[in-house]
């Protein structure tokens, strides 16, 4: 059974009430309650598997604190995992993890922000929420693999970039500008995941790339439910709402052409199993990679900047 | 039960005391100190008592910057398309038309092209009181193609910075804003004209995240507050007071963030300097 979290999800209610009817004894009332409430949790696994989910709901799957991790996903994907460390400026921050590993046998570089599981990983990794120092990493790291001519790979799951002084004072700002600045230059492919939270400019430091994928219940937005609704209702009351107009979930932004493929999670999410998580992204990674390979350099940098140019055009002109 | 009650009565307040000024005067936020608007207009809207630079208009920042304040406007037809149907209490199709009335303007930047110290160049220019300024597909689509202009006739371009940062009304796409415009500063770099950003009062969030940092020089108003996470924020999430002047353009130039901190006076002397001196003129 899962641990009970801040924000327990309907099926994560239901299936604690069937534990308990279980427990509680053998008669025919119970019995049909707990049929009864077996359909409403198939039901409800359906439903955040589906297109009608409400986007609170999958919110709060994008944040499910048993959510697969980057290095969860990492360990699922690749072999010889070698971590990296340090920007060679400053320090090294532990919400980003870098590192090279072989994919399919061939080498990738990986990137991608980490959070941590129990308080002190929690602690470590700054809630996954990265400092200039972190994305300063992930940029050295990731023109150390163009210079090889390694694949890049990057993990996106951040609630934001962290606010904090010595966060202003090294320059956040300019270490994310600088990113989106430096990615597009490099030389060899970049594939983006957005496997859980997408937050604002503190996830797009790493996720400019060549092709973006984006698990089913990953949330992506300019700013979360929470400051949205304080900001227009002046609570937090408002963050289901919220959520909703600000189109943050994977067919939102799949409609608006900001991604490019979704990755299917399994029932209930990808926190119920992380080795098919991993299995339904294999095929689309490794075909999105040798997509890109085929690709000479030039071709390659030609097709990224015309996407990056048209990307998010909507306005109208008179 | 009390012996003694003192009567209540209700502290009745002075007289209203105004006088009819006919807007001619203003505070000062800096100094407090009385100002009359002729003064300020002719001291390029800073106090002449206390350098406090107030916020000038984007079309005012143009007419201040080019010579004898002429310039030919691009784009200025670009307007939203409200792509997420945004509404909360009051539509946002609902803001905007409002913004336009107030400020004469279709989104939150103009673009001018014309001569700045002799030098054909083209200048961006934020307007704070559309939206706050804030960055959406219109003002992302309006620098991409100034970008485009500046890399197409090689000349250097100029982005006068004020917004609170990327527009929540249009979610993800004004994020994705950022990538467009970094991504064109990145292929202005191969064409090899200056690309001057200056930031002033306020510029925060997506906007400093993006382009606002990446100019060739990061050249600052005094006192401007220029930051990623807005100081509100900041305090909501580590639970202590700032400390004075953070976040302030003395401080980033303290801390090796911006090349230089400019009074608006000089700024037309200067990034004319600046652009003969890079190899622009």
């Amino acid at each position: 059974m899962a641990k009970p979290t801040r924000q327990p999800t309907i099926a994560q209610e239901l299936e604690k009430l069937i534990a308990d009817l279980e427990k509680s004894g053998d008669s025919a009332a119970t019995r049909e309650e707990i049929g009864r409430l077996r359909q409403q949790l198939e039901a409800s696994r359906g439903e955040a598997s589906g297109q009608s989910t409400d986007a609170w709901q999958r919110v709060l799957l994008a944040r499910h604190p048993k959510r697969p991790y980057t290095l969860d996903y990492i360990q699922e994907l690749f072999t010889d995992f070698t971590e990296l460390h340090g920007d060679r400026r400053y320090a090294d921050d532990a919400s980003m993890v870098c590192g090279f590993g072989f994919f399919e046998g061939k080498p990738v570089f990986v990137a991608g922000h980490q959070k941590g599981r129990d308080t002190k990983q929690k602690l470590l990794r700054n809630f996954g929420m990265t400092k200039p120092e972190g994305y300063r990493k992930a940029l050295r790291l990731m023109q150390l693999a163009a210079k090889f001519g390694v694949p890049i790979i990057t993990l996106v799951d951040t609630p934001g970039a962290y606010p904090g002084i010595g966060a202003e004072e090294r320059g956040q700002a300019e270490a994310i500008a600088y990113n989106l600045k430096e990615i597009p230059k490099l030389r060899v492919p970049i594939v983006v995941i957005i496997h859980g939270e997408g937050g604002s400019g503190g996830a797009l430091a790493i996720a400019i790339g060549d092709k973006v994928l984006m698990f089913e219940n990953s949330v992506y937005s300019v700013i979360s439910p929470e400051s949205c609704s304080s900001i227009l209702w002046r609570d937090w009351d408002h963050k289901q709402e919220a959520a909703r107009i600000l189109k943050m979930t994977a067919p939102d932004l799949q409609g608006f052409g900001l991604i490019d493929e979704i990755v299917p999670e399994p029932p209930g999410g990808a926190h119920n199993d992380y080795a098919k998580a991993a299995t339904n992204l294999k095929p689309l990674l490794s075909r999105a990679l040798q997509e890109l390979q085929a690709l000479d350099a030039d071709g390659l940098l030609r097709r990224r900047h015309e996407r990056l140019r048209k990307l998010a055009t909507f306005v109208s002109e008179s | 039960m009390a012996w003694f009650r003192k009567e209540k009565q209700a502290l009745e307040s002075p007289p209203e005391k105004t006088v009819q000024t006919e807007g001619l005067w203003v505070k000062c936020e800096g100094c407090k100190k009385i100002l009359w608007k002729k003064d300020l207009e002719a001291n390029f809207q800073c106090c002449p008592q206390c350098n406090h630079h107030f916020k000038v208009t984007a079309r005012a920042r143009l007419e201040m910057l080019f010579d004898e304040g002429r310039y030919t406007e691009h784009d200025s037809g670009l307007a939203s398309t409200d792509p997420l149907q945004f509404k909360d209490s009051k539509s946002y199709r609902d803001r905007l038309k409002k913004a336009e009335k107030n400020t004469g303007m279709k989104d939150a930047l103009i673009t001018g092209e014309g001569q700045l110290e002799s030098t054909r160049t083209i200048i961006c220019a934020m307007e704070f009181q559309f939206v706050g300024g804030s960055m959406g597909a219109v003002v992302g689509e309006k620098i991409a193609r100034a970008i485009d202009r500046a890399i197409g006739q090689r000349l250097p371009l100029v982005i006068v910075s004020c917004s609170g940062g990327a527009r929540m009304m249009e979610g993800a796409i004004s994020l994705m804003q950022m990538a467009k415009i970094s991504a064109g500063l990145a292929r202005l770099d191969e064409v090899k004209k200056p690309y001057i950003s200056v930031l002033t009062d306020p510029t925060t969030g997506g906007v400093t995240a993006s382009y606002a940092m990446l100019g060739d020089l990061n050249i600052a108003e005094p006192g401007a507050l220029i930051g990623f996470a807005g100081p509100r924020v900041i305090e909501q999430t580590i639970h202590q007071k700032l400390p004075e002047g953070f976040q302030r353009a003395e401080f980033l130039l303290a801390h090796g963030m911006i090349d230089a901190i400019v009074p608006r006076k000089e700024m037309k002397a200067y990034l004319g300097r600046a652009s003969r001196l890079l190899g622009a003129a």
